[in-house]
Parts: structure tokens; sequence; C-alpha cells
């Protein structure tokens, strides 16, 4: 599912050959991590080379998008200008590998309703640039995006 | 000899401490600021410029970043004209206290005698009224001119843009875990401006009630305005001697018992394993391996509340109150209040004498430890003092202990 642009302002990724699998992904509605071949070890951030095996046997490879909320806070400080406020920003934990964690928003609840251990799941937010568009993967209540669990 | 005396951190010795004006914004020259503060530390132990053959620092200097940095190892040897035998400046290590853990190594290590050790800000003047700066960004990002890059391409584009946001969800998470409340926390700040009041270089020294803190706006939940420290001009400095020629000084020297620097996991905001344990606690825990003194020895503890709930973290990674239980701990605000069993951040912490980042914590606690605190001395008398600063990845910490 990818979501319409919001008319609220994002600082975007710049793209390089290293990070293109992770905010690229959404295009074909994936969430994508490196991962090593060899071992299996799902690799965020990305880096050259595999933190268990030390191998360099690495691809991006597409999860389930599923995960539940680590922790999160509601942020109500003009940061960054032109961002609506309050958004809710959040560590969400992938089911597919303990520790396999990103920072994100939540969506598609309100900000109050967000708790910790609520299971989401990944949509993603089209942006396009001159540099190359990303979709930026976003955290909706696991099921539909109303609110409801 | 205990077995742990063969740490050469003992080997060192706070000699003297100094600072400039602190002010929310003074419109002065950093390095002005910074210089006026090892000038008064080098005065304070007694010693000359030519005395000092080592220079420590963070972050060193560094390309404007609104305010982060008032000088760096360069300028400051240069303008003092200072032949070193060793220097460090730099933003890689152990929170802001990484760098006088450096010293304290290097004195010890026989490399220099005495080290002017400082962290300078103006972070308030170069803020300005724009309020309080995001990280890694500028004006130009509202203008779509600027991309995350680095590091920061992991949370600028989800508007984690502060440190406030990161810590915010630790605290959040230590809520969820331990039953922590919002009014526990408050008595961090409560504390640190019932401290303020009595020190006279504090920014903000008025009354501030738990009704105040509750009606105050929220910043990032559960950090409200007055969990934040108070972005402000000024230089704070300390000397770092060896010991052999620290005992003929002016004053009587603070021992370095022991230092932490340990990082067990990811150097990262958000990758910790553990969201209600920060590198703290592996700082810490090392800290407590180089001695035989034990956390119930400990008369007063300075822990760095950039962010009220880092406080309760170094509470608890230090063992002043057990894991989770920092909350029970500090509710009511009695035990760490002056008169408490455990006076904490007795100069007003950076949630209201200023973001002093770091150095004000281990600067108080010389201070307490010599007896010159004034007004907001600790009445009794003081002979082990920690001092901490950092969170999250970059922590550091130092026992310290009066000559006796």
């Amino acid at each position: 599912m990818t979501l319409a642009t919001e008319s609220s302002f994002r600082i975007l990724p710049r793209l390089t050959d290293a990070n293109r699998h992770f905010w690229q992904g959404g295009e074909q509605g994936e969430l994508v991590f490196l991962r090593c071949r060899a071992c299996g070890y799902y690799i965020h951030p990305p880096q050259p080379v595999c933190p268990i095996d030390f191998g360099k046997d690495l691809a991006p490879e597409a999860v389930s998008g599923r995960g539940t909320v680590a922790t999160f806070t509601v942020n109500h400080q003009p940061w960054i200008p032109g961002m609506a406020l309050p958004y809710v920003i959040a560590l969400v934990d992938i089911e597919e590998q303990p520790g396999l964690r990103l920072q994100t928003n939540i969506v598609g609840c309100e900000p109050e309703q967000v708790r910790i251990g609520m299971p989401v799941e990944v949509v993603f937010e089209h942006r396009e640039d001159r540099h190359g568009d990303v979709w930026i993967p976003l955290f909706q209540p696991h099921g539909g995006g109303d609110g409801g669990q | 000899m205990a077995a742990s005396d063969r740490y050469i951190e003992k080997r060192a010795a706070f000699t003297g401490v100094g600072q400039s004006d602190v002010a929310r914004r003074l419109g002065r020259d950093p390095l002005e600021l910074t210089l006026d503060a090892c000038l008064a530390a080098i005065a304070d132990a007694g010693l000359e410029p030519k005395d000092i053959d080592g220079l420590a620092t963070y972050p060193g200097g560094m390309a404007p970043a609104r305010g982060f940095s008032g000088g760096g190892a360069y300028e400051v040897i240069d303008a003092l004209r200072l032949n070193v035998g060793w220097y460090d400046g730099g933003l890689e290590t152990s929170g802001q206290l990484g760098s006088v853990i450096k010293a304290c190594l290097a004195v010890g290590a026989g490399l220099c005698n005495h080290v002017v050790c400082f962290r300078s800000v103006w972070e308030g003047s170069a803020q300005g009224s724009g309020g309080r700066a995001a990280v890694g960004m500028g004006n130009e990002a509202a203008a779509g001119e600027f991309y995350a890059t680095g590091g920061m391409q992991w949370s600028l584009p989800f508007g984690s843009a502060s440190a406030a946001c990161w810590i915010a969800m630790y605290a959040q998470a230590h809520m969820h875990r331990y039953g922590t409340t919002e009014e526990q926390m408050a008595q961090i700040a409560l504390n640190a401006r019932r401290n303020a009041a009595l020190n006279p270089k504090a920014i903000y020294r008025d009354p501030l009630t738990m009704d105040d803190y509750m009606a105050s706006r929220m910043i990032t939940s559960p950090f409200r305005l007055f969990d934040c420290d108070i972005p402000c001009d000024g230089a704070t400095a300390m000397v770092v001697s060896r010991a052999e020629h620290a005992g003929s000084l002016r004053k009587p020297p603070i021992h370095v018992e022991a230092v932490g620097a340990a990082m067990h996991d990811r150097p990262s905001w958000d990758q910790l394993r553990e969201l209600t344990r920060m590198c703290s606690h592996d700082a810490a825990e090392q800290m407590w391996s180089r001695t035989d003194l034990r956390p119930a020895d400990v008369q007063i503890a300075e822990l760095y509340d950039g962010f009220s709930y880092l406080t309760m973290n170094w509470l608890e990674a230090l063992g002043l109150c057990p894991i989770g239980e920092s909350g029970p701990f500090i509710e009511g605000g009695g035990r760490i209040a002056r008169e408490g069993v455990l006076p904490v951040n007795t100069h007003g912490g950076q949630l209201s004498a200023g973001r002093l980042h770091g150095y004000g914590f281990l600067h108080e606690a010389c201070v307490q430890l010599w007896g010159e605190g004034g007004a907001r001395q600790v009445a009794r008398p003081l002979e082990v003092a920690v001092a901490a600063a950092g969170g999250g990845n970059t922590c550091g910490c130092l026992l310290l202990t009066k000559g006796v």
C-alpha cells in the first residue's frame, strides 16, 4: 500500500548505492534490508560487511513489513519547519529477527492510541525528488489504518 | 595494596577548576570564554600557563554547529602558547567527560604533568531567538535544499531531529516497563531548580513547582519543557595533575579513584539492545570494577541531565538505586535534595544552571568536595563524589575522593 503524498514537509534521504534498496523498496510495496546470504542476518543500517560472520556476500531482501512498537514519543516541537504537528516517532522491531529495528513514524491512528508492544505493519509514503523518488517506510496499526486494532 | 590500585587513573588528581561567565546569551567571543575558564582553572590550581603541558577538550574544534564548540585544542594551545607533552580534542569518546578520562590516563602514563581540560559552548547566542536547534540540519531544510545523509538519514526523515526525541523514547520505555511516572521524573527538574536558586551563576533561579512543571508544554512525550536543558553560553575547565605533582599546589588534590568509559552496545541512539538501559551501565560497571569503594560510599552525585530522564538512568547505572527503581527513589525529591541521603546536581544541573554540557557536573563535584559551594554547599563533610555525563551510547563517569 502506498499513501498519497501528504502536504506535510519531510526531509528526504539522499540516495546512495548503499541505501537505495531501503528507500526505494516501497515502490514494490516492500520493506527491504540488506541480508547476509551466508548466515542469513539482516543488517541495519547497511554496511559493507556482515557484523556476524564478516562476510561480504550481502544482498537486499524484503521482509514481511510486520513488527511491534518497541517504544515511541509523540513530538509536539517544530524542529523541522513545515512538518505538521504532532507526529509519532517510534522504534519498530521487525518480526523477522530479534533486534532488527528502525526508527519511523506511526500513522493511521491517533497519537494517543499508540502503545508499546502494539503490532504494526509497514505503509509507504511516496516522495518525488529530483535525485530519485523515495518511499518512506511508515507503520500503521496491524490490520488497518483507522485506529482500530 | 588492593588489586585495584594498579589502575593508572589513580595517579591523576584534580587540582583546580574554573568557569567563565555563564548566561543564556553573552554575545561574546566564544574563545574568550574558553580562555577565561582555562586561565581561571590554572590559577585555581596555583599554576601558571607555562606549567601546563597537556590539554584535553570535547568536542574539539569543529565547523560552526549552532554554538556546539567554543574553541578547539589547537586554538587554546596557541592562544596560551602551551608546550604540550600530550593533547586531545574529539567528539568520538565516552561522553563529554571522555576527554577528562583521557587526560587522567595521559598523566597516569607520564605523558604530561598538568592537563587543562575544557568544554565551551555558545549555543545560547548561536541559536538566538530561533528556538532550540535540531540536530544535523539548518534552515536550508525548509527550502528543500537539504538532505538527510549518513547516520541522520535514519532519523531526520521521520522528524526525529533532536536528542529530545531519541531520549524521550527511552524514558517512555522506562515508564512502560517499570511504572515510572511523570510526577516522579519531575523531581529531577524541581530538585535542580531548588539548587539553582542558591547558585549565583545559574540561569533559572525562580522557584519551580510541580504545578508549573505539569502545566509546561509538551515537547516530545514524556518530556515537557522543564525536562530539557537550557542552551547557554559559557565555558568550564579543570586541571588534571599527575599525583606526585598535585600535593604541593594551592588546594588539596581531589583524587581520581576510578573512571568508567565502556560501551558494550552499538554506537547508536536507536539500536541499543535494551531500551531501559544505556551504555552508562557499561561505564559504571567498569568504574566500580576499578575500585574497592561501593555505591553506598557515594555522598553526592552530579549526574548529567541534558534531559531529566538521563539523571534517573545514571542513578540506576551507578547502582545508587536498584535497576528500575529510580522513579520511587526520587519520588517526593527528599532523597536527592541537598539535605537528603544523596544530594544530586547541587548546582542546578543543566536543567536550571545551563547546558554547560557535561563539564558542569564534574566542576560541581570538585567545588563540593573542596567545600566551596557557598550557599549551596552540602552541610555534611564530603569525601566521595561521583560525576557522570552523557547518555545513550556516549557515556563516561568518574569517582572522586578528597585527599585525606
